[in-house]
């Protein structure tokens, strides 16, 4: 594990990535392809999760890591649970209106946590439905079915239905009290699940819906860095996990002269200048090591107490500028910027591998970590075991650095270039025109 | 009864003796009314006693009408007293914290809640002797207390007695809105119309509503060392502010160890054994939480009724207040309105300027608009969130190009020197120009630090100007020039790589 810095970056991406790609091999249910939310004990499955393991299995295949047949019978299996899963929208069901409950039972497939209908992760969920559909085109039985699979699941997607009857999509819906009555303020990870709402075509919302939600972006001059403004580090990933948005623009980018892609390379350099500063003091932060985003937390939550002065959190959107920043950083995060600042990430990953090995278990990074609450400066506080959003991000962006292989996947599929279309992004690759065989 | 509901008076004691002198005396006799009179003004709140200031200065005879106290809501029941309590409130919480000044906490350090409420009042009654009844009797104001009833186009009553007006004012303010939650009038609750009243502090306190006057008091309280608990129905604080600005105070709030409920209902509530049973409901999930008092800081409801407004031809709405134009005019020409009860901007001194307005266009056939007005505020939490101008989301909605120039504090040598990094400053302008559209700060004195980004809007002083005009160093307002340098950079990059350019290419 402490050799690990001191690898190629080539090596130590494929040792980091293999890694990533263990957890969904370890956590996986394979009677219905649903896939943990962490690696701790009764975790639940996270749909968005199952989204990135959907997208995994192509990358192992090409890498050697994965039989085909073995990546297509997962594949299938979570695509037919999906499909056979229960859509009443009761409280127990799996789903409803074709968007599914953020987390469920890993045996049954009910929702669990009482948790909201997402639309967000079904999104996340959905895209990589597509992805694995754009990569198993082979013609076989299963091949066939799974690709049919995947087009009956987006399309059964009612888009529409979660506008309620506001101007933007809505962020949840329950079967107790309905939507969740607040929808998408600020920039936000929200692209692809705009652009599979506008590419559908069954359920397509309309462009104003799209530009609805733009309106409320906020574009910022910070650190000497023009930016389009959100404070975790996820936020400037997860759309771009899937979607290559090099050099495409809407038109909010194109007003700016800027792109999505560009955005996330600055919001690096404003992760460095704002742990470089860091205005809290705490133990470890410089150009070198930064990372605050979503991740898990060393609270100091008292159960069932309330009103304790609290200065650490749990699972939490941490951000930068303005917090909350607790001193807990995600690698999981700097990693995720791989594409957007080669370089500055890779110095930045060995130097957090070196200072605290303690980060990585199983070469697989670990949720968070957090040196200011640790036993020592050399002992952090280390999140247990591993979450799958980690591993999934983690595992995607290195292959999207390596060999832009995600993004090449999904620039073929018709319903994404589409909706890309339809939110009004132009230029770049879009120009060119779909490659044959798109879905 | 809980000592903690409506039934609550204020104590009787010399500071209120003195302030019910200065206030409403007791002696006080109605003066006999003159025949006419050219403005009477109705409500001698800010808006009134700005008013009543102006036109006496040009001249003009007046009658004033208050039904209760001079100096309305401001003076009485919000912005002095709740100041005045905040400031002894975060003495308490700089002692808790005194170790992050490099000092030692005080041992034991007891809340002596009788003392800090008696400062309100001293300093209360004290204030009091500037809008005082002699002072404006002095001035030449014909004062009336009573209640008022329009009893025509141009003619009112006050009690019994009938006055006779060319232009009326209309400046009655709001009062507290009561959620209609079922058994809160029942088990008692506090507004900020009696919650200065206190002499004991309730150890559990619920405020409903996260609004500004919410925040502010929950804060206090907690501060003052009660457990307290912010209801609000709304995903986050302070809906109208920039979320940044909610999220550095939400964080603040868990610092403080206020517990916050968004998303959540009270639904209901009871007395059971002398303590208030809350019903909450958050989404699907309920729960029951128990409190010794209730502070309901949700909205404020228009002084609209009673005062026969249909005889006077004045429209009016129960929930905004009564309608008026841009200049201020009712739907009578002869009656205008001013300050909280016709403003969306419930401010003291918007209230004061749009008065100002009112003496202006009633009297001086001005035609001064009320949309003209550049009008700062400020939530005075810690760190205090203060705005002008417009959001960023407001000049999305009007299609200006808006780019934003951000500094926070922490890059500010006198915020780090005071352990006072917290918060940020934010200048919106619009794209491409240097033109200040509005602005948002949040910093420990964000209330003071706004006025200067209010000059340069009122002034049509841009970022360029801004960057040139040195701040004594080291103050916290450099944040301010910091942005506006931060402007002037990206100007001289862009000109700079353009004539790079030029000369390499000839």
């Amino acid at each position: 594990m402490t050799q690990l810095p001191k690898l190629t970056d080539e090596a130590l991406l494929e040792r980091l990535q293999h890694a990533a790609f263990g957890y969904f091999l370890q956590t996986v249910n394979p009677v219905n392809g649903l896939v943990a939310d962490t690696s701790r004990d009764n975790s639940p499955v996270s749909i968005a999760v199952v989204g990135f393991a959907l997208s995994a299995y192509p990358v192992a295949v090409e890498r050697g890591w994965m039989e085909r047949t073995d990546a297509v019978q997962r594949s299938l299996a979570a695509l037919r649970f999906f499909r056979d899963s229960d859509q009443s929208g009761s409280p127990t069901a799996t789903g409803y209106k074709g968007f599914y409950y953020h987390f469920l039972d890993i045996h049954t497939g009910a929702r669990v946590w009482q948790s909201e209908l997402s639309m967000i992760d079904t999104a996340l969920l959905i895209v990589g439905v597509l992805t694995a559909s754009m990569y198993f085109t082979a013609d076989t039985p299963d091949e066939i079915e799974l690709r049919e699979l995947a087009d009956f699941l987006y399309l059964r997607v009612d888009w529409c239905w979660a506008q309620g009857d506001g101007g933007t999509i809505k962020q949840g819906w329950k079967p107790e009290s309905g939507f969740l009555h607040y929808g998408w303020e600020g920039y936000s990870e929200a692209i692809v699940l705009y652009v599979l709402a506008m590419g559908s075509p069954t359920h397509s919302i309309t462009g104003d819906c799209y530009a609805a939600w733009t309106a409320t972006y906020q574009w910022e001059n910070l650190y000497n860095y023009d930016y389009l403004y959100a404070g975790p580090l996820f936020v400037h990933q997860f759309s771009h996990a899937w979607i290559d948005l090099r050099g495409i623009r809407d038109s909010f980018m194109r007003e700016k002269d800027s792109d999505y892609f560009e955005n996330s390379r600055n919001a690096v350099h404003i992760q460095r200048r704002y742990t470089r500063l860091n205005p809290h003091e705490f133990v470890g932060y410089d150009e070198n090591c930064w990372g605050l985003s979503a991740c898990d937390g060393p609270t100091d939550e008292q159960p069932d107490v309330f009103n304790e002065a609290r200065r650490l959190f749990g699972y939490a959107a941490r951000g930068v500028p303005y917090g909350p920043d607790d001193g807990t950083l995600s690698p999981s995060a700097v990693l995720g910027s791989l594409p957007f600042a080669p370089e500055l990430v890779l110095n930045a990953m060995r130097n957090m591998l070196l200072r605290y090995p303690q980060m990585l278990t199983d070469d697989r990074l670990s949720s968070s970590f957090n040196p200011t609450v640790g036993a020592s400066d050399e002992q952090p506080w280390v999140s247990a075991g591993h979450y799958g959003l980690d591993q999934g991000i983690v595992l995607l962006m290195i292959e999207n650095h390596r060999s832009q292989f995600i993004w090449q996947l999904t620039s073929g599929c018709r319903y994404i270039s589409d909706g890309l279309q339809a939110a009004g992004f132009e230029g770049g690759w879009l120009r060119q025109g779909q490659p044959e065989g798109a879905c | 009864m809980s000592p903690f509901d409506a039934t609550l008076t204020t104590p009787q004691d010399a500071y209120e003796e003195k302030r019910l002198a200065d206030l409403h005396p007791q002696s006080w006799v109605n003066p006999k009314p003159a025949d006419n009179y050219a403005l009477i003004i109705v409500g001698a709140g800010s808006a009134g006693v700005a008013a009543a200031e102006l036109a006496i200065a040009m001249g003009v005879k007046v009658a004033m009408i208050e039904r209760h106290l001079i100096g309305g809501t401001c003076l009485n029941t919000g912005c002095v007293p709740s100041k005045a309590l905040i400031r002894t409130s975060r003495l308490y919480a700089e002692m808790r914290d005194a170790a992050r000044y490099g000092a030692k906490v005080p041992d034991n350090i007891e809340v002596d809640f009788a003392a800090a409420m008696e400062r309100v009042r001293r300093i209360r009654g004290h204030l009091s002797n500037r809008s005082s009844v002699r002072r404006l009797a002095a001035l030449g104001v014909d004062l009336f207390f009573g209640n008022v009833r329009f009893a025509g186009p141009d003619t009112l009553m006050v009690n019994d007695q009938k006055l006779r007006f060319g232009k009326v004012m209309i400046a009655t303010g709001t009062r507290p809105h009561i959620p209609t939650i079922p058994g809160l009038r029942e088990a008692g609750f506090l507004t900020n119309a009696n919650v200065f009243n206190l002499t004991e502090l309730p150890k559990r306190l619920l405020v409903i509503g996260g609004g500004p006057v919410g925040c502010e008091l929950a804060q206090a309280f907690r501060h003052l060392g009660a457990n307290v608990t912010i209801v609000q129905d709304k995903p986050l604080f302070l809906e109208k502010e920039e979320r940044d600005a909610a999220q550095i105070l939400s964080d603040a709030f868990a610092r403080d160890g206020l517990e916050v409920r968004l998303n959540t209902q009270v639904t209901a509530v009871r007395v059971e054994n002398g303590c208030k049973l809350v019903d909450l409901i958050s989404a699907d999930y309920r729960s029951t939480i128990e409190v010794d008092a209730i502070l309901t800081g949700v909205g404020r409801a228009p002084n609209v009724q009673g005062l026969d407004l249909e005889a006077a031809g004045v429209k009016y709405d129960a929930a905004t207040g009564i309608a008026v134009d841009d200049f201020l005019c009712t739907s009578n020409p002869r009656i205008y309105a001013a300050g909280d009860v016709c403003l969306e901007e419930q401010y003291t001194d918007t209230a004061a300027a749009s008065a100002r307005i009112v003496v202006h266009n009633a009297l001086m056939r001005g035609n001064m608009r009320f949309s003209k007005l550049v009008i700062p505020w400020c939530t005075y939490t810690d760190p205090e969130i203060s705005h002008v101008g417009m959001y960023v989301r407001e000049a999305n909605r009007k299609g200006i190009p808006v780019k934003t120039f951000t500094v926070p504090m922490h890059q500010i040598d006198r915020a780090i020197t005071d352990s006072e990094e917290i918060g940020f400053v934010k200048i919106h302008i619009r794209d491409g120009t240097d033109t200040i559209l509005g602005a948002t700060i949040v910093a420990r004195h964000a209330g003071e630090m706004i006025n200067e980004i209010t000059l340069a809007m009122v002034a049509d002083i841009g970022l360029c100007t801004l960057a040139k005009v040195i701040h004594a160093y080291p103050t916290q307002a450099e944040a301010i020039r910091e942005a506006a340098k931060a402007y002037v950079r990206t100007r001289i990059t862009t000109r700079l790589r353009a004539r790079l350019q030029r000369w390499l290419a000839r």
